[in-house]
């Protein structure tokens, strides 16, 4: 693995990363776009619209 | 390897998003600000008489809260987009594939067509004020439509065979084909000229800030990669 790691741009991505990073990503975009709480939904409403969401 | 990832989608992200939130502000927002007068009822479409299509709307920036908030939101929802993407170029990069700015174009067209066009072609951008199906509902279709687009466009990217293809225009079709929840009556007050306007708008808006986020990505994973490289 240390190997690895060592020859930066050629080397693979382990598992754990890339899905870590896709979780990370999907957490954020539920977040600012999705969950209904109403503090969060009022915050990002415009948002929400203009980017394609279902808002409300 | 997880930093390279972090640093190049936290970058790429912030800057789309950024530029997103701005370009958003000025092309999209006065279209809402319209379209929440007809929702407030302040404007009444069909009414006794007929309505100038050019009120007085509240001035750009005028509410600067609600604006920062807007800016702050798009700029998380963008690098949210971009670690999901930078973690998948990173899994082509190991299966041999250039990433770079110049074909982070290509995945930023893609991630247009998955996050945005594939929902946005049954459950178009909402215009404040239409009718629409359970939230919930809509929001577990989303998912699924996206989830089915990302599967076809790394098939058709990727796949390099007939089958895969086959499978791709499946997976982009059958979302539509099964049909999106939608309201049982109609009761948007606005009128359909705002509504076409804010769609064209919130698509070409997301156009642009996609392959940014690509165009980015590309460039600070492969900028990322040579520093770490040059470092290590």
């Amino acid at each position: 693995m240390a190997t690895q790691t060592k020859t930066a741009s050629a080397a693979r991505t382990g598992f754990f990363p890339v899905m870590f990073a896709v979780v990370l990503g999907l957490g954020l975009i539920t977040l600012t776009g999705h969950v209904q709480a109403a503090a969060l939904h009022d915050a990002a409403h415009d948002v929400r619209h203009a980017t394609g969401f279902p808002c409300h | 390897m997880f930093s390279r990832i972090l640093t190049s989608a936290l970058f790429a992200g912030a800057a789309a998003g950024l530029i997103a939130a701005l370009l958003q502000l000025v092309f999209v927002q006065p279209v809402l600000l319209h379209a929440e007068l007809y929702e407030s009822g302040e404007l009444v479409h069909f009414g006794a008489e007929a309505v100038s299509a050019h009120p007085e709307l509240p001035g750009m920036f005028s509410e600067l809260t609600r604006d920062a908030l807007s800016v702050i939101f798009t700029m998380l929802t963008y690098t949210g987009y971009a670690l999901v993407m930078v973690a998948l170029m990173s899994v082509a990069e190991g299966q041999g594939h250039t990433i770079d700015g110049r074909t982070g174009v290509l995945w930023g067209l893609a991630g247009f067509v998955a996050f945005h066009l594939a929902p946005g072609f049954t459950l178009a951008p909402e215009v404040p004020g239409v009718a629409a199906a359970d939230v919930y509902a809509r929001q577990v279709w989303w998912f699924a439509t996206v989830a089915a687009a990302l599967v076809a466009l790394w098939l058709i990217a990727f796949g390099g065979n007939l089958i895969s293809y086959l499978i791709a225009a499946a997976l982009l079709m059958a979302p539509h084909l099964i049909g999106a929840p939608e309201p049982d009556v109609f009761t948007g007050p606005v009128p359909t000229e705002i509504g076409a306007l804010f769609a064209a708008r919130a698509f070409g808006i997301g156009l642009v800030a996609w392959v940014l986020v690509g165009a980015f990505a590309g460039y600070f994973w492969q900028t990322e990669g040579k520093r770490a490289a040059a470092t290590a």
